[in-house]
């Protein structure tokens, strides 16, 4: 079956001209009170969350007909290969620009609720700072250690499967729908705690990608090292949300299954070392 | 004071730039109006050309590859650096491979190649269906790496506003620039010794186009007020199959015309059935009707000209709207799924029907902006007598590829725009891709542009005026006017929220006004009566926006504040568009005049330079010649008649983006 025969099977036939509401948790800015608005959207077709904010962005007027200020968001490609978009709707983190409203409200009234994302600090309205989930990456060092831009001939040859394995894991792209849905990730606005409270699932996954990478390798133990100790791979409570909730299927368990191998067999190889 | 350069935008030109410049050992300080790693080049899915070992073996050259470039651009890019980008590609491939860009692989390791559009060899490298994405990715962590250490600084969420150009004894030279924090608002001037723009291509000005949300082209609008040249405005190349949103046009690779979509739409414009209940003789298959041989597989151009000709002059379109039907449901879905998974996944998450089952609904898009910032260049070694013929696949190139025939490397006006010191990378160049960009080839110009010119911006730092007097020593009064200059403008904007915005000075509906005026007048069909109504168009949004009303006063994360101001940016970009599309008259690659459908060498194989006038406002526009004097110019065929009795081919051959 197919992700539409399974949509079309268990959603209505959405009405057409139809108006919704869009319930929005609005906060003017850090340390504001947070408060619900709600507007009425007229849904053209092929709607999604972006298109309906966009109504909201060029007519500021609530439901009950009092003027507000426009919704604040984070968007960029608008194909779900960016990140920017992510926040919670109905309760579920995901990007905003592949939400169709057809899905979510095919009947006349129907109503959509849009969070921020609570793990993060809210800039404004459904804008957050995900800075840390950036810092993280820095944190496992995440990147392939070059000997500069001058020509030096070809790259490592792969094989297909290796490729595609990487692939994979290469496609993340830092939304933090997996930091969202982790009970051990919790919001963090002090960037001075951000090298010792829980990395989270997409930052390990990153450093089991350039782990594979045979010049990436070459800072394996470093990595290794970066997630040994206070907010590293032994924080995590092995929930599983995380890889429920990635847009990009990443295999994040098997991400936090393999650093936790590496990292056991690398502390048994420094044990021996020091000793 | 230790010398800095700024880099504004974050994308793949942007991000080869600093990488370059701050392994040269020179401070960054990196400008992005979003994290760098969300840029827009996460949106390119097709790949990248170079020529590679495979394809030499059968004949294939980087010059082979720099003269498909000349031919598929109708010979108006300058030609010296077109052939140092192409003899340099395969060198860019091997240093993205050993950044860990996961290229897609033959089954002995080797990197996989794809056919793509305007070659009939395998050039097109490529990591699965994100390629941009994961070049993107792979820049973004070698700058990360720089950032650790310091040399790099990210400015994230701030957005260029204007450069800051002093006028010293030598002549206008940019100094720094002036940019705002979009989460607390603050305004500051920056000093650099050396400002590269990379701020990706314009397509938001026609409303809705292929491109991020980003794309306004509104910081190249900035350089172009603040004196910087703007050359061939008028070519944008229109995609012929993209998915119509509420939001944004997403790309629908040809691909599926090659695997036998049909594109039709029905026969009576008011029939408002479900398509699959319209019988065969109730529906216009136009492409096969009017085109016998070639049907669905017409060249792209033509397929996009005629689609937009049912809709828009037709008013035929599906619904009475702008769209047709790709119809893939005579296929066996199986079939479908294997040899189109990928993009037909696209088309289902974004519009929820499966294309296996019901025929998608498309329509052309913006896509590309071939035009962009004049820039400059130093020649290089190559300068044969007289220019070569085109050249034959299979036959001796001219020259090999070492580094230097086509352009002087380190030059320090390699890239670099009309004012000192201002260097435009990328998409916002106007160089390399003439009046019609190949597939495949963008991704390849921005990194380009960010490697090879990056060291000219190194050398200028070295050896040209800041060496001598550095950005860090001028009069603080220079920088101080400028932002305050941006400042007096937001005050403007942000006196205006008193009374609630109307249908007239409401930015929103302004901006919404010009993209569909632009698409109707400025794209696929052009035509003199009509651009001069546009043109008209355009000047009454500007006096409308004179007037323009915002609807947030907040001192904190304004976003309407941003969006206004760009608007006003984009007001006179797409005059200066219209003005170069009426200036040419001619038809050449993606600028096509119903009134000179000929191709004028004599007249108009030359770049059209846009000059701002600061007095008046307006755009002056005159043209330039161009350099050609490497290959002789040929009538832009592609073999029609050839490739005709050849579907199999034409059919590989689509797919570009
Ligand atoms: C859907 C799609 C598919 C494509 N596929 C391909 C393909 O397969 N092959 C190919 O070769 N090409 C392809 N292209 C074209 C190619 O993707 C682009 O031309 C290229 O990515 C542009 O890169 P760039 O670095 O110039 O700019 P961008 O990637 O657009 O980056 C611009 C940067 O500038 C910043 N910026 C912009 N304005 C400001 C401002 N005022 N202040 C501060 N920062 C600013 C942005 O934040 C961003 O970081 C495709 C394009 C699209 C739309
Ligand atoms: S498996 Fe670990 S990282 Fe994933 S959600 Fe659970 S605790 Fe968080
Ligand atoms: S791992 Fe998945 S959910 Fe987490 S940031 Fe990456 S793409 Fe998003
Ligand atoms: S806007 Fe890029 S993922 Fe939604």
């Amino acid at each position: 079956m197919t992700t539409t025969q399974a949509r079309q099977s268990s959603a209505r036939r959405p009405v057409p001209g139809r108006t919704i509401r869009l319930r929005i948790l609005r906060c003017d800015g850090p340390g504001k009170p947070s408060r619900w608005e709600t507007f009425s959207i007229k849904v053209e077709s092929g709607a999604n969350i972006i298109s309906c904010l966009q109504q909201v962005a060029a007519n500021p007027v609530t439901a009950d007909g009092r003027a507000t200020t426009p919704v604040v968001w984070d968007s960029g490609c608008l194909e779900e290969v960016c990140g920017a978009c992510t926040m919670v709707i109905n309760g579920k983190v995901r990007q905003s620009c592949s939400c169709l409203v057809d899905e979510y409200a095919p009947g006349e009234g129907d109503q959509i609720t849009l969070e921020p994302m609570s793990k993060f600090p809210v800039v404004r309205d459904l804008w957050v700072d995900r800075s840390r989930l950036f810092h993280a990456l820095r944190r496992v060092k995440a990147w392939v250690p070059i000997d500069g831009t001058y020509h030096l001939g070809h790259g490592p040859r792969e094989s297909p499967d290796a490729q595609a394995t990487r692939y994979v894991l290469s496609e993340c792209m830092s939304c933090g729908c997996c930091l969202e849905a982790c009970p051990q990730y919790n919001v963090e606005p002090d960037a001075s705690a951000w090298d010792t409270s829980f990395i989270g699932a997409h930052a390990i996954s990153q450093a089991r990608l350039f782990n594979m990478h045979p010049t990436g390798r070459q800072l394996a133990g470093e990595r290794l090292e970066a997630l040994a100790g206070p907010g590293g791979v032994n924080d995590c409570g092995n929930a599983q949300n995380c890889v429920k909730v990635c847009p990009k299927h990443i295999p994040l368990t098997e991400s936090i299954a393999a650093i936790g191998r590496q990292s056991t067999v690398h502390a048994i190889a420094s044990w021996f070392a020091r000793g | 004071m230790t010398q800095r350069v700024i880099v504004v935008g974050g994308g793949l030109a942007g991000l080869a730039a600093a990488v370059r410049i701050a392994e040269a050992g020179l401070s960054v300080d990196l400008f992005s109006l979003v994290p760098v790693k969300r840029s827009h080049s996460v949106c390119a899915q097709g790949g990248i050309n170079a020529c590679n070992e495979v394809a030499r073996q059968q004949g294939y050259s980087e010059y082979e590859h720099f003269d498909e470039t000349i031919y598929g651009g109708d010979f108006l890019a300058d030609q010296h650096p077109v052939l140092e980008m192409a003899n340099w590609a395969p060198r860019i491939i091997d240093l993205l491979d050993r950044m860990g860009v996961p290229f897609n692989r033959t089954s002995e390791g080797f990197r996989d190649l794809r056919l793509f559009g305007g070659s009939l060899f395998k050039r097109t490298h490529f990591a699965g269906a994100t390629t941009g994405q994961q070049l993107l990715y792979a820049l973004d962590e070698q700058v990360r790496r720089y950032e650790s250490q310091g040399s790099v600084v990210k400015y994230e969420y701030w957005e260029f506003l204007r450069p800051v150009v002093h006028e010293g004894v030598c002549g206008p030279r940019c100094v720094g620039i002036v940019a705002q924090d979009l989460r607390t608002m603050q305004v500051r001037a920056f000093r650099a010794d050396a400002v590269v723009i990379a701020t990706g291509g314009p397509g938001l000005i026609f409303g809705k186009s292929t491109n991020s949300i980003m794309c306004t082209g509104a910081a190249a609008s900035r350089c172009y007020q603040a004196g910087a040249w703007y050359a061939n405005p008028e070519m944008i190349q229109v995609h012929p199959t993209a998915i119509p949103g509420a939001d944004k046009l997403r790309l629908m690779s040809e691909s599926a015309r090659g695997e036998g979509g049909r594109i039709w739409v029905p026969r009576r414009a008011d029939d408002r059935r479900p398509p699959r209940e319209i019988p065969e003789g109730e529906r216009w298959y136009f492409l096969e009707e009017k085109y016998p041989k070639y049907g669905n597989i017409v060249p792209r151009d033509i397929a996009t000209r005629e689609i937009f000709d049912v809709c828009v002059n037709q008013g035929m379109g599906v619904g009475g709207e702008n769209s047709v039907y790709l119809d893939l449901t005579h296929k066996d879905p199986d079939y479908l799924t294997r040899k189109l998974g990928g993009i037909l996944e696209i088309y289902e998450k974004f519009v929820g029907d499966d294309p296996r089952h019901t025929p998608m609904k498309i329509f052309p898009a913006v896509h590309y902006s071939m035009g962009g910032l004049w820039t400059s260049f130093t020649p290089g070694s190559y300068t044969p007598a007289a220019p070569a013929p085109g050249h034959v696949s299979g036959t001796r190139a001219p020259i090999g590829s070492e580094i230097g025939m086509g352009l002087q490397p380190g030059a320090i006006e390699n890239a670099r725009t009309n004012i000192e010191g201002l260097y435009a990378f990328g998409e916002v160049s106007f160089a390399y891709h003439g009046a019609n960009r190949l597939g495949a080839n963008a991704l390849l110009s921005c990194i380009f542009d960010g490697l090879f010119c990056g060291v000219g911006v190194v050398n200028y730092l070295r050896d040209g005026s800041p060496s001598k007097s550095p950005a860090g020593e001028l009069d603080e009064a220079v920088f101080r006017r400028a932002a305050e200059q941006e400042e007096r403008t937001l005050k403007r904007l942000l006196g205006t929220t008193g009374q609630p915005a109307d249908e007239r000075t409401n930015p929103y509906i302004i901006h919404k006004e010009l993209g569909v005026e632009m698409t109707a007048a400025c794209t696929v069909v052009r035509e003199e009566g009509r651009l001069r109504q546009c043109l008209a168009t355009i000047a009454s949004l500007r006096d409308r926006y004179s007037r323009v009303r915002l609807g947030d006063l907040a001192a904190w994360t304004n976003q309407s504040l941003a969006f206004t101001r760009a608007v006003g940016d984009m007001l006179i970009l797409a005059e200066a568009l219209a003005m170069g599309a009426i200036e040419r008259r001619e038809s050449r690659g993606a600028h096509y005049r119903t009134d000179y459908p000929e191709r004028d060498d004599a007249g108009f194989m030359k770049t059209s330079l846009a000059k701002y006038d600061a007095a008046s406002g307006r755009t002056v526009l005159e043209f330039i010649p161009i350099d050609a004097s490497l290959v002789v110019p040929r009538a832009r065929t592609y073999g029609k008649k050839e490739s005709a009795a050849d579907p199999k081919k034409q059919a590989q051959a689509v797919g570009a983006t």
